[in-house]
């Protein structure tokens, strides 16, 4: 019976959908976003991947009929080269912090309508400013995170600073980096002590100077693999992000993350709608209903990613509540430091000193 | 030849397809990257094409000019041991009997048609510390302790062996680069080899090995010169590629062993840079049309040689 309803439901749901389609093509040239009200029962979501709860997008249409297309990316930058030339057919996109700022200086976000999104009441109240996004007029966090090290507890005695890392020869042959220009010369000044975010030519070059005079310390710069370094035993101290390792700490009790005392990277990916997104009406309910504590509560404990939603992190137990991996203590998160975007001439510097390290 | 004149319909069905194919999808996108080579950034995403060089006078500086030293011994490398290893494999499988020539030349073509980020994965199992190769000499390494310690030499073993097994370090530097890239580009250099190698005439080997030349010299004066053409051949095509790799470096490379492509990519990606990246893909293009430009000069040398000989 419920069945016949709901067969029926969908058959007539799809001929709206295919006429409210056609008209919201046109709508999407002529009347711009404006033209909510008849819109497609759509929603594209592009994500990365493992990123999202098992049944997320099957309880969001079921809840609400809007169906919900998710399409992956490896990075932000491949996010990032998919949209300068115009918005593909994404409806909600989830960069993280530098390439918000990045997207906005490009003028790719559309302003989000609060009144759309009820549920940002669930958000942690330190989740609703952000350099990166003054005001938070284009983007909610969806998970945040760290970046620190992850190392093998066995073949280390108590990792507490940069020094055994950037430094010394204590470790020599058995660290992995990050092939992430950007950040590695931001830990490399954490260190030096000229934060995370070296402005000056100077400032920069001495925090390559370091890693060039460490190199030989390094066995590989990992591609995001660090933890699969990790893992295999090919080094024992290894920089990754928070969630990566804490995926192979699941596995492997003799790994360990660790966020030296000088200070590291804190990050967060974050909903946002590109412009030209054609359905921005149903963008907002999904975000909304990503923000729902509930389904907030279910994507966290399926990704294992820090969540900003407060009221999802009610219903969730204290392995993940309490998994410092996941949640650093308060005193190590207050020494991390965002990292900014400095506009194009810095990141143009840091690329040629990255080079630098490189061919060194 | 019939003229095309008279046959304009035939022609054009057959040569219009693969014409557009190649203008749609190789020189167009081709020619937007070089426009790109002569732009400047303006902002985020904006490029304006001013016709500059600049982008040019950066590639020369020297830490990208070290990069691409490296590159090119890379890839040099890569191409001689591709060489030295694909001229047996190609004269095997030319005297194999025939039945057997379909499976070897099968054999060879096999990997391609598994993802080169799947085979580079696998090589990582095979090569890293705790991967198979070191697996293997461990175990044999146990069993030869085993055997000292049988006849009362545990000792000796330990002077020959060391102390415990030493795990090999075999990935994470150039040499599993040079590994990486010969694994990949070997079928590129195989396959024109036994193209060339099938071709010739085999009288000539028995009159060489009949007038008292031994093996290696019929190989070194007969085979390679007439075999020379599918030799350069597969050089160019072996060493192409090769020198563009940015995969098999950035998997199996360590700190020292990046080559140019993986700074290519990051001015596509991270770096945001389109022109300069631009750029450097065609100084690796002006390279590429220099060695096809040597094999089109070579072949026409040994062609006229052949003429006159």
């Amino acid at each position: 019976m419920s069945n016949k309803i709901r067969n029926g439901l969908t058959r007539r749901s799809m001929l709206q959908a295919s006429i409210a389609g056609a008209g919201a093509a046109w709508a999407g040239i002529s009347f711009g976003p404006k033209a909510f009200a008849d819109e497609e029962a759509k929603v594209n979501f592009y994500n990365w991947d493992t990123y999202i709860g098992e049944t997320t997008l099957g309880d969001f249409e079921n809840l609400t009929g809007v169906e919900a297309n998710m399409s992956l990316f490896a990075d932000n930058d491949e996010l990032f080269a998919k949209l300068r030339e115009g918005n593909p057919g994404f409806d909600v996109i989830v960069p993280s912090d530098t390439y918000v700022a990045r997207m906005l200086a490009a003028d790719m976000l559309e302003p989000l309508d609060y009144s759309l999104i009820p549920n940002t009441k669930n958000l942690n109240p330190l989740f609703t400013d952000a350099a990166y996004d003054p005001g938070r007029k284009h983007s909610v966090t969806y998970m945040w995170g760290t970046m620190g090290l992850g190392v093998r507890k066995s073949a280390t005695d108590g990792i507490t600073s940069w020094k055994d890392v950037f430094e010394s020869d204590k470790y020599a042959g058995r660290i992995a980096i990050l092939s992430e220009s950007t950040a590695m010369i931001g830990m490399a000044s954490m260190y030096l002590g000229t934060g995370m975010n070296p402005t000056s030519q100077a400032d920069i070059d001495a925090a390559v100077d370091l890693l060039i005079k460490q190199k030989p310390a390094f066995k590989a710069i990992a591609e995001d693999n660090g933890q699969d370094l990790l893992a295999s035993g090919e080094v024992d101290v290894t920089i990754e992000w928070s969630g990566d390792i804490g995926q192979v700490m699941l596995e492997d009790d003799d790994i360990d993350y660790v966020i030296p005392k000088e200070g590291s990277l804190i990050w967060a990916d974050n909903l946002c709608i590109p412009k030209g997104a054609p359905h921005p009406m149903n963008a907002h309910k999904f975000i909304n209903y990503i923000l729902d504590a509930q389904a907030g509560a279910l994507i966290a404990d399926y990704i294992q990613y820090a969540t900003p939603n407060q009221a999802a992190r009610a219903l969730l137990n204290d392995s993940y509540n309490k998994n410092p991996s996941v949640f650093p203590p308060d005193e190590v998160l207050a020494k991390c430091e965002w990292q900014i975007y400095q506009g194009e001439e810095i990141s143009r510097m840091k690329d040629e000193a990255w080079t630098r390290f490189l061919a060194a | 030849m019939d003229s095309w004149y008279k046959f304009k319909r035939v022609f054009l069905s057959v040569g219009v397809p693969p014409t557009f194919w190649l203008v749609a999808f190789f020189l167009v996108p081709l020619a937007l990257i070089w426009v790109f080579s002569f732009g400047e950034k303006t902002g985020v995403v904006g490029i304006d094409i001013t016709w500059t060089i600049d982008n040019y006078i950066r590639a020369f500086n020297p830490d990208i000019l070290k990069i691409f030293a490296k590159s090119l011994w890379l890839a040099i490398a890569a191409t001689v041991i591709c060489l030295f290893v694909g001229l047996p494999v190609a004269l095997g499988i030319v005297y194999a009997p025939s039945k057997w020539k379909g499976l070897l030349l099968l054999g060879i073509m096999l990997p391609f048609w598994t993802n080169l980020l799947i085979r580079t994965y696998a090589l990582i199992a095979v090569l890293r510390t705790r991967g198979y190769v070191n697996f293997t000499l461990e175990w044999f390494d146990a069993k030869i302790r085993v055997l000292f310690d049988l006849f009362g030499m545990g000792g000796i073993a330990t002077a020959l062996l060391g102390e415990r097994f030493q795990a090999l370090e075999l990935l994470y530097n150039d040499n599993a680069v040079i590994l990486g890239l010969v694994y990949v580009h070997l079928p590129f250099m195989v396959l024109p080899l036994y193209a060339a190698l099938e071709r010739l005439d085999r009288s000539y080997l028995e009159a060489s090995l009949d007038l008292g030349a031994g093996h290696l010299r019929t190989l070194w004066n007969v085979v390679v010169p007439l075999a020379l053409p599918g030799i350069i051949s597969g050089i160019i095509i072996t060493f192409i590629p090769a020198l563009g790799s940015f995969l098999t470096p950035d998997l199996l490379g360590g700190p020292d062993s990046a080559m140019i492509a993986t700074i290519i990519e990051r001015q596509f990606k991270s770096a945001n840079d389109w022109p300069f990246g631009s750029a450097l893909s065609f100084l690796l293009m002006y390279i590429t049309f220099g060695a096809l430009a040597l094999r089109a000069v070579m072949a026409k040398r040994g062609g006229s040689d052949g003429l006159e000989g």
